[in-house]
């Protein structure tokens, strides 16, 4: 019987591709609250539903085979399953009816709890289809729990389904699900030792120590009691962990294939998915198919999406312009315009490039293909310890690191998603192109042809994405044989039945991206350009802003029309330069000036270093700030001549084709970005790994730039 | 042991075999059982990734990719 003022909730449970997310926004009618799971980035969905009159909180757990786990995030569902009341909570298993024997082991343990339990059984059209039939009554009587049959998007038994949880909860806790094994005498060992730490209450303790008999030995788990560690040890001591695992899971499949035997009647018609895949992962059609898939993700991320962004960026132009006319000079209009407005600006012009990556990978997850990209291309990620999943957001990152490091969660465990988050900004993202192109454009002017064919220029550009690449699967290599050494990533992989996605549903999917991004990395952007902007303001000099006026005033009074014109630009260029040769980054990069004197960099450069961290392409325009030429593009043929024309104060010119190409290799090399530090920093589930990121691939900047620049002298090249 | 005994990686495209045991790191065998991978079921070998690895099998009504070196730590007796 329920206690009538306890909290109650309902945990959702099923493996992967089971139809679960599904059910769960059909039961909650779409009113996900996403969150994650205190220290471990997965994705939590809940809802507060309302069955019978009473309101529970219905609690999405991330879809699993087995509750057995060797990580904190492989222990979310473990850890809610065995710290709820059976008194106040009901478990809902969903089963898929398509592939019953394997979906059954998770259900049975939970059912080896005392929580009181529905089993789900979903796909039941596909099923059927496929002639399969299933008794719903031997299973039902079997498991001793209500199995409900449901075709979800038909919305066929969602409401017996919801009278089966209310019916549940009513009944309270169960008399848990009694399996049997060879291996007993060590299962009642352990249970003892949980009992007596309170590790699961009294009946589910037996549960308990068949998960911590499976889970325990060589793990990373946190929060076991050490009463239960010492007794488990003690098992894998006096026999083979091993043995024990083949018993305690070897039990529960006899068990289930009785079961199934008995309850399941299997035409065994072949499936449209085995058709489609002869196709799909063929030898030949198979790579070809991958590559146009690919080819689309890579069109939509740079070509779809860049009416988007230009239009963001237009509408963000026009309203720092009103802003600019309507509000009183001052600093504070400066402080709406360039810091808050173009803050925003730099949030949202991200939205595009997230929705669409996100909707193509959710259209590929939903169907079934995402599976088959990791299949086809794991043999080629492999390689530097990478999983097959690592392959699209390695892609994205060709685009923008940002959503390619969100892309990363589809990737199961998180040591394989940290690796690859913390490789892919070297891959050349699309910010970085105005860099190559003002640089190479500079140094290279005449474009001369080597060997006959190739011009300077596209050797060059060619250049720097091929040694971003390099770059990323080096590091990748080098990441997981160093700081993110451990278990070597396994690559066991379900290729999941094709299903038609669902458009509704991949909508809202790619919403509560769009809106996780906005809330908790778009902050942490806003913020830090309200700095950078204050950064390459500030402080304030009434003496140098005394000096311009009076210019401007004797400008208005001297001259007139056209010249007056051209003398009051030429004024608000100079006054921007010496704003920001004068100003916190300015002096900054006159400090550290000695430190980048090595790299063949100026102060100037250093500048532009500086603020390309609100974004790369920004490096550009500040180079036409400290150029005093106001406004300019990396197309801007006046820019390239003051660029190629700068000197060092004794003379020696600043900006050789040596230099251009050891800046070039910085742009690659170094996390310039605040919007790839702050996603990192919410996708790792930390500022340290944002922190690292910044400090490994800055060092490694620095240290390539060194190179390239003394080597490249040392040769004789300038 | 009978010589019918061999390594999973070893069956060819498109035979079935019969799981006797799994002798890799404990996790990853622990992690194959639980999907019912184990020893007693019978499973196909479907086919292998265009590369040549992974390679794709059938058990239990679906569909389950595993790397070759891994196949290559389970042992298999031909189909009863």
């Amino acid at each position: 019987m329920t206690k009538p003022n306890a909290p109650q909730g309902i945990l959702l449970l099923g493996n992967p591709n089971a139809g679960k997310t599904t059910l769960f926004n059909a039961l909650s009618g779409h009113r996900a609250r996403v969150g994650n799971y205190p220290g471990v980035t997965v994705e939590r969905r809940s809802a507060t539903i309302e069955i019978a009159g009473r309101r529970v909180e219905l609690l999405d757990l991330p879809g699993t085979y087995s509750l057995s786990a060797r990580s904190p995030e492989e222990a979310i569902a473990a850890d809610a399953l065995f710290s709820a009341d059976a008194s106040s909570h009901v478990a809902v298993l969903v089963v898929d009816a398509t592939a019953l024997a394997r979906n059954l082991y998770l259900a049975l343990q939970v059912l080896e709890t005392s929580m009181p339990a529905v089993v789900a059984l979903t796909m039941m059209d596909d099923a059927e289809k496929q002639g399969v039939r299933i008794d719903v009554d031997v299973l039902s009587k079997t498991l001793g729990v209500e199995v409900q049959p449901l075709c979800v998007p038909r919305r066929e038994g969602i409401d017996d389904l919801r009278a089966a949880i209310a019916r549940a909860f009513e009944r309270g806790a169960r008399a848990p699900l009694r399996i049997e094994s060879e291996v007993d005498a060590w299962v009642e060992r352990v249970e003892a030792a949980a009992l007596s730490s309170n590790a699961a209450n009294t009946t589910s303790a037996r549960a308990y120590a068949a998960w911590a008999l499976l889970s325990l030995g060589g793990d990373e788990l946190e929060g076991v009691p050490s009463a239960v560690r010492a007794a488990v040890d003690e098992v894998h001591r006096a026999t083979d962990a091993r043995a024990i695992d083949v018993a305690l899971v070897g039990a529960r499949y006899r068990f289930i294939d009785a079961l199934v035997a008995e309850a399941q009647t299997d035409e065994a018609r072949p499936s449209r998915t085995e058709r489609i895949d002869r196709v799909l992962t063929h030898p030949v059609f198979g790579i070809g198919i991958f590559a146009i898939v690919m080819l689309a993700i890579f069109e939509a991320l740079f070509t779809a999406a860049e009416p988007f962004m230009e239009l963001i960026e237009g509408g963000v132009d026009a309203l720092k312009e009103l802003a600019f006319a309507v509000l009183p000079e001052g600093i504070l209009r400066d402080m709406i315009t360039e810091g808050i407005i173009a803050g925003v600006g730099n949030v949202i012009v991200f939205v595009p490039q997230i929705a669409f990556l996100f909707l193509l990978v959710t259209l590929l997850e939903d169907s079934g293909y995402l599976a088959r990209v990791a299949f086809v291309i794991d043999r080629t990620m492999k390689g530097v310890g990478l999983h097959g999943k690592a392959f699209v957001p390695l892609l994205s990152g060709f685009a923008c690191a940002v959503p390619a490091v969100m892309s990363t969660r589809t990737i199961e465990r998180r040591r394989d998603r940290l690796v690859t988050m913390l490789a892919l900004p070297f891959m050349s993202c699309s910010a970085r192109l105005p860099v190559y192109i003002l640089v190479i454009a500079t140094v290279f002017p005449s474009d001369e042809r080597v060997l006959g064919v190739f011009s300077q220029s596209s050797l060059a550009l060619f250049s720097m994405y091929a040694f971003s690449v390099v770059m990323t699967l080096t590091a990748a290599a080098l990441l997981r044989r160093t700081i993110l050494r451990g278990p070597t990533p396994t690559f066991v992989l379900e290729l999941p039945p094709y299903r038609m996605p669902m458009l509704g549903a991949t909508l809202r999917t790619v919403w509560e991206k769009v809106r996780g991004f906005l809330v908790e990395a778009g902050t942490i952007i806003l913020a830090f350009t309200i700095i950078l902007w204050a950064l390459l303001t500030f402080p304030n000099d009434p003496a140098r802003e005394a000096y311009f006026e009076a210019e401007r005033e004797r400008v208005v009074a001297t001259m007139s029309g056209a010249e007056a014109e051209e003398a009051l630009a030429e004024l608000d260029a100079e006054e921007s330069a010496r704003v920001l040769r004068e100003s916190f980054a300015g002096r900054f990069a006159h400090a550290i000036e000695p430190a980048l004197e090595p790299l063949g960099f100026d102060w100037r450069l250093g500048v532009g270093l500086v603020a390309s961290f609100a974004a790369r392409e920004v490096f550009v325009s500040t180079m036409g700030m400290v150029f005093s030429l106001g406004e300019t593009d990396e197309e801007d043929e006046s820019l390239r001549d003051e660029l190629r024309a700068a000197t060092w104060p004794d003379g020696r010119p600043l900006l050789t084709p040596l230099v251009g190409v050891s800046l070039m290799v910085f742009f690659v090399l170094a996390a310039q970005c605040m919007s790839t530090l702050a996603v990192v920093k919410r996708e790792a589930g930390g500022a340290k790994w944002a922190v690292f990121l910044f400090t490994y691939m800055t060092t490694l900047a620095w240290i390539g730039s060194f190179l390239v620049t003394n080597v490249g002298r040392a040769l004789g090249l300038s | 042991m009978s010589s019918a005994v061999r390594r999973l990686s070893e069956v060819p495209v498109g035979e079935r075999a019969v799981v006797r045991a799994l002798h890799g790191e404990r996790f990853l065998s622990r992690r194959l059982m639980e999907m019912g991978l184990l020893p007693g079921v019978e499973v196909e070998v479907v086919r292998r990734a265009p590369m040549g690895d992974p390679i794709e099998l059938r058990l239990r009504r679906y569909a389950l990719s595993i790397r070759r070196e891994d196949a290559a730590t389970i042992e298999v007796e031909p189909s009863r």
